[in-house]
Order: structure tokens, then C-alpha cells, then sequence
């Protein structure tokens, strides 16, 4: 057990990956001497090579695309993409090939290839350096999308997702990459489930539902909460695609009261789909409707206006208190 | 049938590289040409491979008439005709090598044949019985794409696997002169030049991107346009099977040598319509259909065959014969392709377990149900 932050545990996780297994490979911009940008991969290419950490041309598609071709050689391919707003050059060949490979060629070509994508805002970060995509992908069959809030299942889901002989499409939250938590790094495989939500916190009131960075957003709302006399149930989804809807019915039977909380604009959200979800298996336990908090139908703000655009714990109260008067 | 990687020694690549014009080595009316150094790489060949290289066309092309008419009866949802354009791909097809691995786009009916795929097989997807047709690890050939130009960049990757590997083959990537515009096949040139990874990038410049000219594409040669990435072109007469076949021994010997990617133009031309729901009266000229089909690619091998005495009447008709059969194979074999039961629906969308998935599949098998009760 070691206390470390995401970013470092997040290292020490693709470090590991690859002790475990010499077909992994990352790609990436300025992920070899520089160790990325937020040094995600700091040291990995000073201990393998330039062969196994391959600093790319700048273009995300040519990332993806090239990794489309190394898994189909037999290697295991980590992209990195430098930030959450760069991504989109490298949709189609994503959504077009490493999503549909598998299934286009009947199981007969394994596509695990990882995508790392830090995302959302929180930094003052310049435009195109704050966004949450997760929802293009997770609408998008045969991909895996997943997101960890914390430095221990940061360093056991990239381990996770880099053994899955399915495309992962890799969530960072980037505004918590200095964040410090306990680190088991005893058996990172079999460890929770990377589908599995979890239950951070157990109340009786109402559901906070939050993934990625808004979990510490919605554990800091539990806490008022409960000052306050609310009892608060957080739920930290960890993945997307799929979701582990069981943890939110078993956590809805119990409070009858949900919100969804995203950095992501609210329309369309996962939000969404989690409401229309819960509806259908748990209709008759909920006590209010199910409330979503997230960004507004607006591009990312200037990060002078972030704090207003991002839900904060007193935006994701106001909403609890909603259900509670509801 | 499989030919053997000719010989093709390293301190002469710069010599053929630096040849300057269109690579042709039969002339249209079936000459051999005279001067051209890229003769030397097709020396090797003896009669009974040039016969068997005319053979592979006429059947080839037979395939594909085959399979128009398969589409033109509802057989097929639709096809993309090869036709011209027997040349280059056979002749590049036959200069691989079993270790090579080909990323095809949705034309490349020729080159899967080569590389020994069933034609039947390839129906697969144009019947609509499924997504793809083969195993493309057995048959060194992928799945066509069809997102234009995004295979170039899966052989570059391919290729780039290949140099981590140490091995001795090549990724080779297929795409046409509409694909040349697009993003995927520019990055796929950058990283195979930074990387220097063994790639052939094969571009059958067909004239024709559904409606739109070539010129549209490009300004320059589409040969001429790996350059600014210091990725040497050759310029290859695509209706000529032999120029073809040694420029791409060439270019596979470039890159089993560690010296990176090669571009290949193949100049050629699209005889049919860009697919079956194609109409190319609506952009183009008849005229220029006729001043290409003189240049037709099964005509002239056939001419330097005849004129060197290595065909004859029984010859001819002993390949239209297997191309009849090809034909009559393909037709059976297409007719008796079965529906994809329903689980295919559902099946290898991911490796692993996915909750969503399986309640779908049973939520919509439990409906079915419903209908028949």
C-alpha cells in the first residue's frame, strides 16, 4: 500500500502493464523524453525504449490509425491523446475501425487497443483543454469507456484496461491528476471489475450518481449534506460504457431519490441515459425525479466563467434539495 | 500461382528509384519496350508465368463481370467493378510474397484473389450476409475498408509492427486516387516516412473518384506527392501487368531492405461505373472511355504472348475456360450464401461480457417469441 497521486499512480500503472506483457506499446505526442504533458508516462521511455515508447507525429488520427494496424500485427497498443478537445481528429478511426473491427470481422481480429484521454476542466486551462467527450463514445458500440475518480483505481483500471481484449476508451480527469490516494498495487488485475460501480459513500436520502472528477464534487456534497442533516448515498460510476446499473437500482430501491452529476452538458449526457434507465427498473421507488446537474448547452467557457459552467457541490445540493421538496 | 521474390540487389535501387517517366514495359500494342532498366526485375519470369499472369486476369475480370450480373439480378446490394484495372492488381498482387500483409480498399476483388481468398467469399459483404468475407490472417489480407483512406494508416501501423518485430515482409496498403486527398492516407505517409517502417503504398489511379476527376485530387502526379515526405513515387503504366509486378517487387525489395515506404502510381482507368449505383454517362465522355479501352490490360499481354509465340488458340481457351468456371463457381456459391442467423447481430461486438448487450439480445429473442405464440 502507497500513497501517491493519480498521475503517478496512473505511471506506475502503464508501468506495470508493460513489465506484464512486451506487446504493450505506447503511443503518443511528447510522451517520451517530455513523459507527456501532465508527465503521465514520465520515465517509461528511459526504461523501455523508443520502441516500446514511440513519441508520434502530431496528428491523432495517424495515432489511432497506426495502433488500429499494431494491434493487428499482435500488439497491445496505449494512445495517448494530449488533451480531452483533440480527440476529434481521431473520431472516425475510432468509432469507424477500432469500435467495428472485432465485430466487422466476426471476431476473427482483436482490437485491444487503450485510448487515454484527459479530460474536463478546472485548470483555467485555454480553450479545447476542458472538455468531457465521454458521451460520443460511449454511444458508440463495441467500444469500452471508462473513468477513474481516484490514484487507486487509476492504477488498477489502466492495468485492467490495457489486459482487455477490448477497445478502452480511457477517461482521465485531468484536474485531479495531483490528487493523493492509497495505492494497492498487490494484484491490480483482480482486483474490483472495471465495469463495477462502487459506493463510496452509503446514505439513506438521496443518490448522488458522478464518475471521474465530479466523484470529489459530490463526496464534498455528501458531507455538507449530511451536516445539514441530508443523508447522502455517492455512487462512482467508474465506467460508462457499460454501466453498472445494478449499483444505482440497489442504491434508488434504497433512497428513492437520484441525481446525476457530469462535467459534460446536461442534453444528452449520461445523465440522460441513466434517468431513462432508472425509470424503467426502478419507476415506482422513486420519490422525485431523477435531477441532472452538468454543463450548460453552451461551448466550454473561458476559464473565468468555468466555476459557473462546472457543478459544484452547491449545484448538486440544490438539485438534491429539489428531489427532497419534490 | 505464388511467384517468388526476384532477386533485386540493393546497390541498384537508386538507378531503378531514379528512372524518370511512366514505367511501362509493354507498349500498348503489345511491344516490349526497349530501354526501360526496370526490364531486369521481371527477367525471372518464364513462359508458363506470363501465361499463368494472363490467366489470372481473365479470370479475375470474369469474376467480376460474374458479379455485376449478380447485382443487376439482386443478388448483390451492389458491387465495385474492377474492370480495367486487371493489371494492376494482379500485377501487383502476384509480386507479394506470403509474409506481406495487404490493407485493401472496396475494389481490390483482384488482389484478394491472389492472395487466394474464395470470390465467393468476398460476396460475403456485397450480398449482405455479413460484414467481411474471410480470415484475414490466413489469406495475409484484410477486411476491405471502406472509409476512404483510413487503411493506409492500418498498414502503416502494421508496418511499423513488423520493424518491432525484426521481420522481413511488408504491410502494403491499396487505395485509389480519390483516397490520395484524404487526411488518413497524408499521416499515414508522415508516419511511415518518420518511422521508416516497410510499407508499399499501391494508389490505382483509376482517373475517376465516383464523379470527380483526378485532376480535382491533385495538381501534381499523385507519384510526385510522397516526396515532400521523402517518400520516393514510382510512376507505373497500371494497364501493363508486367510494369506493375516490378515496380512492386521493387518497392517490397525497398522495404524488406529497411529503406521505408514506397508510393506506386498506377495509372489506369476505371472501365465501369464507380459501383453498381454508379452513372458515369452523367460525368464523362464516351469518347474518353474508347481512347482508354485500346489501352485494355488483357489485350496487350495477350498481343505479346501471341506475338512471341508463348499463347495460342488452346491457350486462350483454356483460360477462358477456368474463367468460366470461376464464373459459374462464384454464381453457385453466391446463390447458395445462407442468411446470417441472429445471433451474428449480436456476437463479437466485444470480446469480453457487456450486461447492456445480452439484455438486449434476450429482451428481442423474448419478442420474437411473442410473434410466434
Amino acid at each position: 500500500m502507497a500513497i501517491m497521486s493519480l498521475g503517478k499512480a496512473l505511471n506506475a500503472g502503464l508501468r506495470q502493464a508493460m513489465e506484464r506483457d512486451p506487446k504493450v506499446v505506447l503511443m503518443g505526442e511528447d510522451i517520451g523524453k517530455l513523459g507527456g504533458v501532465f508527465r503521465v508516462t514520465e520515465g517509461l521511455q528511459r526504461d523501455f525504449g523508443d520502441r516500446r515508447v514511440i513519441d508520434t507525429p502530431l496528428a491523432e488520427s495517424g495515432v489511432v490509425g497506426t495502433a488500429v494496424g499494431l494491434a493487428m500485427r499482435g500488439y497491445r497498443p496505449v494512445c495517448e491523446i494530449q488533451f480531452d478537445g483533440f480527440v476529434y481528429p481521431a473520431f472516425d478511426q475510432i468509432v469507424s475501425q477500432v469500435a467495428k473491427l472485432r465485430h466487422r470481422n466476426e471476431g476473427r481480429v482483436a482490437m485491444p487497443v487503450t485510448i487515454r484521454v484527459p479530460y474536463g476542466g478546472g485548470i483555467g486551462a485555454v480553450e479545447h483543454h476542458s472538455e468531457s467527450p465521454e458521451a460520443y463514445f460511449a454511444h458508440t458500440a463495441g467500444l469500452r469507456v471508462v473513468t477513474p475518480s481516484s490514484a487507486g483505481d487509476g492504477h488498477r483500471m489502466i492495468q485492467q484496461a490495457i489486459a482487455s481484449d477490448d477497445p478502452v476508451i480511457f477517461f482521465e480527469p485531468k484536474r485531479r491528476y495531483w490528487e493523493r490516494d492509497e495505492v494497492d498495487d498487490a494484484s491490480p488485475l483482480s482486483g474490483m471489475p472495471l465495469h463495477q460501480a462502487r459506493v463510496i459513500v452509503e446514505g439513506i436520502d438521496a443518490t448522488i450518481a458522478a464518475y471521474g472528477p465530479m466523484v470529489a464534487t459530490a463526496l464534498d456534497a455528501a458531507r455538507i449534506g449530511n451536516e445539514e442533516g441530508t443523508s447522502i448515498e455517492v455512487i462512482d460510476l467508474r465506467s460508462l460504457s457499460p454501466i453498472d446499473f445494478d449499483t444505482i437500482e440497489a442504491s434508488v430501491r434504497k433512497t428513492g431519490r437520484l441525481v446525476v452529476a457530469h462535467e459534460a452538458s446536461v442534453f444528452c449526457g449520461l445523465g440522460a441515459e441513466i434517468a431513462a434507465r432508472v425509470s424503467e427498473r426502478c419507476f415506482y421507488h422513486l420519490e422525485s425525479p431523477v435531477r441532472r446537474v452538468g454543463g450548460f448547452a453552451t461551448p466550454y467557457p473561458p476559464s473565468r466563467l468555468e466555476r459557473h459552467y462546472l457543478p459544484d457541490a452547491d449545484r448538486i445540493l440544490h438539485e438534491v434539495d429539489r428531489c427532497l421538496q419534490a | 500461382m505464388a511467384i517468388a521474390q526476384a532477386r533485386v540487389p540493393e546497390a541498384r535501387f537508386a538507378e531503378w528509384m531514379g528512372f524518370d517517366g511512366l514505367v511501362q514495359l509493354i507498349s500498348v500494342d503489345g511491344q516490349r519496350t526497349v530501354g526501360c532498366p526496370y526490364w531486369e526485375l521481371v527477367a525471372d519470369l518464364g513462359a508458363e508465368q506470363l501465361r499463368d499472369l494472363y490467366t489470372d486476369m481473365a479470370v479475375v475480370r470474369r469474376i467480376d463481370a460474374e458479379a455485376m450480373a449478380l447485382q443487376r439480378q439482386g443478388e448483390l446490394g451492389l458491387w465495385a467493378p474492377l474492370l480495367g484495372q486487371e493489371a494492376a492488381q494482379v500485377g501487383s498482387a502476384r509480386a507479394l510474397q506470403p509474409d506481406d500483409f495487404v490493407f485493401p480498399s472496396y475494389r481490390e476483388h483482384g488482389v484478394a484473389y491472389c492472395r487466394g481468398v474464395d470470390p465467393v467469399a468476398m460476396l460475403r459483404l456485397w450480398r449482405g450476409t455479413a460484414l467481411s468475407g474471410w480470415e484475414p490472417a490466413d489469406f495475409g489480407i484484410a477486411t476491405p475498408a471502406i472509409i476512404v483512406g483510413s487503411q493506409a494508416l492500418h498498414a502503416t501501423g502494421y508496418a511499423l509492427g513488423i520493424t518491432l518485430d525484426g521481420a522481413r515482409s511488408a504491410a502494403v496498403a491499396y487505395f485509389g486516387d480519390g483516397a490520395s486527398s484524404e487526411g488518413d492516407v497524408a499521416e499515414a505517409f508522415g508516419f511511415a516516412a518518420s518511422y521508416m517502417v516497410p510499407v508499399v503504398f499501391v494508389c490505382q489511379n483509376n482517373q475517376w473518384a465516383i464523379s470527380e476527376p483526378v485532376r480535382l485530387q491533385s495538381h501534381a502526379s499523385i507519384a510526385e506527392r510522397g516526396q515532400g515526405y521523402g517518400i520516393p513515387g514510382i510512376q507505373v503504366d497500371g494497364n501493363d501487368v508486367l510494369a506493375v509486378l516490378a515496380a512492386t517487387r521493387l518497392a517490397l525489395a525497398r522495404a524488406y531492405a529497411g529503406q521505408g515506404p514506397t508510393l506506386i502510381e498506377a495509372v489506369t482507368y476505371r472501365m465501369g461505373p464507380h459501383t453498381t449505383s454508379d452513372d458515369p454517362t452523367r460525368y464523362r465522355s464516351h469518347h474518353e472511355e474508347e481512347a482508354w479501352r485500346v489501352k485494355d490490360p488483357l489485350a496487350r499481354l495477350r498481343a505479346l504472348l501471341r506475338a512471341e509465340g508463348l499463347a495460342d488458340d488452346r491457350f486462350e481457351d483454356a483460360a477462358t475456360a477456368s474463367a468460366e468456371d470461376a464464373a459459374a463457381r462464384l454464381r453457385r456459391g453466391c446463390l447458395a450464401l445462407p442468411d446470417p442467423p441472429l445471433d451474428a447481430l449480436f456476437e463479437h461486438v466485444y470480446a469480453g461480457a457487456h450486461p447492456l448487450l445480452e439484455e438486449e439480445r434476450e429482451a428481442y429473442v423474448a419478442y420474437l417469441a411473442t410473434l410466434e405464440s
